[in-house]
C-alpha cells in the first residue's frame, strides 16, 4: 500500500488540496491501484501548495503546485514511486528551506496526520505529559521557568512566571485559557499547529494544568478559522476517548477537561482580558489591569493565558529538559520562534528558527525577497499594531529585546513584506482605521483617538497646515500610547509613528519630522 | 430560513438555560440555525439566559459576525488587513466594486454577498478569500465566482 500525503491545512485547501486528495483516490480507485491518501498538516513551504508528498523507500518525495486534473498524468509518469517530473522536489527534508530549520514547536507538522494519535505518539507526543505527571506541580513550573520560555502571544512575559502566580493562588476552581485569537494579519502559526499537530496543544494545555492545579481549560478559537475549530473538537473527542483527557488523565487520577469555544468576529478579544470577557459570554470589552488574570481572571478565578505557540513549546520543554530548549536563542529571548512570511514574499510560510537570524536574512535569504520580484519597501513585524521597519534594519537579530532597540515589536512573529509600490500614507492611515473598527471602545485615547488620528493623517497628507497638523499627530500619538488601557489602542501609534519617521515622502511632507 | 418558532429556538438553546454567561454562545447557536439573528430571538434568549434583552444587544451588536437579516446564498469573504494589501487586494476589491459589490457594505446581489474581513490566516497567499468557509488563495475575481456559482447554481 503506497502512502500518498495531501495536506488538509487550509491555505493548502485553499490552493486546490481537497480536490486533489479526492483525484488521487478516484483516479487510484479506477485504475486499481493501492495507495492511502493521508491529510497531513502543512510543512509550511506555502508556496508549493498544494504539495503532495509520497513515501518512498528512500522518505517522502514531495510535487509541487500539484492541481487535481495533473493527477493522471502525474500517476503514469511515477507519482506513487517518487520518479523524477518536473514539479518533483525530490526528498522533501532534505530542501534546504526544512533542512536549514529548527523546527522544535512544528517538529511534527506536515509530518504526521494530525488526527492519529497513535503517530502523535510514535514522533514523540505525550512523553512531556508523562514526565510531568510523575513531577511536582512546582518542579514543573520551574522547569518552565528555566526554559526561559516567554509568551509567544505578542508580550513576551516569562511563562513560568505567569504559572507560578496561579500556582501559589488557592482558589476552589482554576482555567487554562488558550489564546487562538490569531487575528494579526501576516500570522497564521497557531492556525498551521492547531490544523497540523492538534495533539501538541492539548498536551501543552494538560501540563499546565497539572502545574497550576487546573482542572478546565478552554482554547478560545477565531471564527475565521472553521478547519481549526474542526481539527480541535475532532482532536479533543480523540484525546478524550483514549482517556489523554477526562477524569484521570493518562490513567494519573488527575483531571484535565478542554473545550473549544468560537470567536465572533473581533480583533481586540485577542486582548487576554477581551477574551476572558468574550469566554463569559459578553462584549469584548478590555478590563483594567491589576488585578492581573493570574489573580483574578475566568469568572473572577485564577487563570494562566498562554497563545498557542507557547502551550505548545511546553511539552518538548518537559520531554527534552529545560536545559534543551533553553540552548537556543540569544541574550533573554530563548527558545525558537515561529516566524511568518507574509505579504509579498516569493517564498512564504513557516520558518521556525532559533531567535538571532537577522531580519535580511529572514526575508531575503529565506523567504527569497518579494513575490512581486520588485526591491523590498519595508516590513511589518508583529501585526497591525507593529512597527514598519525599513532595509536599514536589515542587519537587526530577531528577538524580543533587539527588535525593541530599533523601535519595533517581536509580537507574534509575522513579516509582512511590502515591495516599493506602498504608500505608507496608506498604511498609516490603515493603522489608525483599523484601531477605530476594532477598538471595543472602552477608553477615550483607543476609540475618539484614532478616527482623530484618520482624520489628522488626511489633512497632512493633504497638505494643510502640515506643522502643526505632525504636531498634532505626535501629540495624539503620545496619547495614545500612554492613556490607552490595552495594546490596541497603546500600540497603534508605533505603525503610524515608524512609517512617517522612515518614509515622510509619502505623506507629501515638505517640513522636517521630529 | 424565516421558518421558525419561539420554542424551536428554546429547544435549541435547551441546554443554556439560566445561564448568564452563555448569551454568545446563544446568538452563535440561533445564526447557525436561522443564518441570521432575527430580532424577536433576542427576546427568546434574554428570557432563556435570564439577562434583559439590553445585554444580550449589547452582545449582538459587539461582535461583527452576527447578521440582523439573512445572508445571501454565497457569502464572500475579502481580507482588507495589510499581509494582502501588500499582495494586491486593493485591485481585487476595485474589480469587484465594478461588478456591483462593495465589501464594505456587504451589499446583496444575484444570491450573492462580499464581505469584508480582517485576516483570514492566509497571508502567504494573498490575496485572501473565502467563500461559505471555503478558503481561496491568491483570490482573483475568476476564482471567487467560479466558487460562488458552484453555491448558487
Amino acid at each position: 500500500m503506497t502512502q500518498v500525503f495531501v495536506p488538509l491545512d487550509s491555505a493548502a485547501l485553499s490552493m486546490g488540496a481537497n480536490e486533489v486528495a479526492q483525484a488521487i483516490s478516484d483516479h487510484a480507485a479506477k485504475a486499481g491501484l493501492e495507495v492511502t491518501v493521508v491529510r497531513n498538516g502543512s510543512r509550511g513551504m506555502l508556496w508549493l501548495e498544494p504539495l503532495v508528498e509520497v513515501e518512498t523507500e528512500a522518505g517522502r518525495v514531495g510535487y509541487a503546485n500539484v492541481s487535481a486534473d495533473q493527477i493522471p498524468e502525474l500517476i503514469s509518469a511515477g507519482l506513487l514511486t517518487g520518479s523524477s517530473h518536473e514539479s518533483c522536489l525530490g526528498l522533501v527534508e532534505e530542501l534546504d528551506f526544512i533542512k536549514n530549520q529548527t523546527r522544535i514547536t512544528f517538529a511534527r507538522v506536515g509530518v504526521i496526520d494530525p488526527l492519529s494519535l497513535a503517530d502523535y505518539e510514535a514522533h514523540g507526543g505525550l512523553k512531556g505529559l508523562r514526565n510531568a505527571i510523575a513531577m511536582t506541580p512546582a518542579d514543573i513550573v520551574n522547569e518552565v521557568t528555566e526554559s526561559g520560555l516567554r509568551g509567544r502571544g505578542g508580550a513576551g512575559f516569562p511563562a513560568g512566571i505567569k504559572w507560578n502566580t496561579v500556582l501559589n493562588t488557592e482558589a476552589d476552581q482554576k482555567y487554562i485559557c488558550c489564546n487562538a485569537d490569531e487575528g494579526d494579519s501576516g500570522t497564521f502559526a497557531d492556525r498551521m499547529l492547531m490544523e497540523g499537530d492538534p495533539f501538541t496543544l492539548i498536551e501543552g494545555m494538560i501540563i499546565a494544568g497539572i502545574a497550576v492545579g487546573a482542572t478546565e481549560g478552554l482554547i478560545y478559537v477565531r471564527s475565521e478559522y472553521p478547519h481549526a475549530i474542526d481539527v480541535l473538537d475532532q482532536a479533543i473527542a480523540i484525546a478524550n476517548e483514549s482517556k489523554v483527557l477526562g477524569d484521570s488523565v493518562l490513567g494519573s487520577g488527575i483531571k484535565f477537561n478542554l473545550e473549544v469555544r468560537v470567536g465572533a468576529g473581533s480583533y481586540v478579544c485577542g486582548e487576554e482580558t477581551a477574551m476572558l470577557e468574550s469566554l463569559e459570554g459578553k462584549r469584548g470589552m478590555v478590563r483594567a489591569k491589576p488585578p492581573i488574570p493570574a489573580l483574578v481572571g475566568l469568572f473572577g478565578k485564577p487563570t494562566v493565558i498562554n497563545n498557542v505557540m507557547t502551550l505548545s513549546a511546553v511539552p518538548m520543554i518537559l520531554a527534552d529538559g529545560a536545559d534543551s530548549y533553553q540552548s537556543f536563542g540569544v541574550d533573554r529571548s530563548r527558545g525558537t520562534q515561529v516566524f511568518q512570511l507574509a505579504g509579498n514574499i516569493l517564498r512564504g510560510g513557516i520558518v521556525e528558527l532559533p531567535f538571532g537570524i537577522t531580519l535580511g536574512d529572514l526575508v531575503n535569504k529565506v523567504g527569497g525577497g518579494t513575490h512581486s520580484g520588485r526591491p523590498v519597501k519595508t516590513v511589518q513585524i508583529g501585526g497591525p499594531l507593529g512597527a514598519y521597519l525599513g532595509v536599514e534594519s536589515w542587519d537587526v537579530p530577531m528577538g524580543y529585546e533587539s527588535l525593541a532597540e530599533v523601535g519595533g515589536m517581536l509580537g507574534h512573529g509575522g513579516i509582512v513584506v511590502f515591495d516599493d509600490t506602498v504608500n505608507m500614507a496608506k498604511q498609516a492611515r490603515f493603522a489608525m482605521e483599523f484601531c477605530a473598527e476594532e477598538s471595543c471602545g472602552k477608553c477615550t485615547p483607543c476609540r475618539i483617538g484614532s478616527t482623530r488620528g484618520v482624520e489628522v493623517i488626511d489633512r497632512i497628507v493633504a497638505g494643510e497646515e502640515q506643522a502643526k497638523n505632525l504636531e498634532l499627530l505626535e501629540d495624539l500619538c503620545e496619547v495614545m500610547t500612554d492613556g490607552s488601557l490595552c495594546a490596541m489602542g497603546g500600540l497603534t501609534p508605533l505603525p503610524v509613528r515608524s512609517a512617517l519617521k522612515l518614509f515622510p515622502a509619502d505623506f507629501g511632507i515638505k517640513v522636517e519630522v521630529k | 430560513m424565516s421558518n421558525y418558532s419561539e420554542e424551536s429556538i428554546l429547544n435549541f438553546l435547551g441546554p443554556y438555560k439560566g445561564n448568564g454567561s452563555a448569551v454568545l454562545r446563544s446568538l452563535q447557536l440561533v445564526q447557525e440555525l436561522l443564518g441570521y439573528v432575527p430580532d424577536s430571538a433576542l427576546d427568546i434568549i434574554a428570557k432563556n439566559s435570564n439577562v434583559s434583552r439590553a445585554e444580550v444587544y449589547g452582545v449582538f451588536t459587539f461582535y461583527s459576525d452576527f447578521r440582523s437579516t439573512p445572508p445571501a446564498k454565497a457569502v464572500v469573504k475579502v481580507c482588507v488587513a495589510e499581509a494582502c494589501q501588500a499582495s494586491g487586494s486593493a485591485s481585487l476589491i476595485s474589480e469587484l466594486h465594478d461588478r456591483g459589490y462593495d465589501i464594505h457594505k456587504g451589499n446583496i446581489k444575484d444570491d450573492i454577498q462580499m464581505e469584508q474581513t480582517f485576516c483570514l490566516g492566509n497571508c502567504a497567499l494573498g490575496p485572501a478569500a473565502m467563500v461559505n468557509g471555503a478558503p481561496i488563495g491568491r483570490a482573483t475575481c475568476e476564482k471567487i465566482f467560479a466558487a460562488t456559482s458552484a453555491v448558487t447554481a
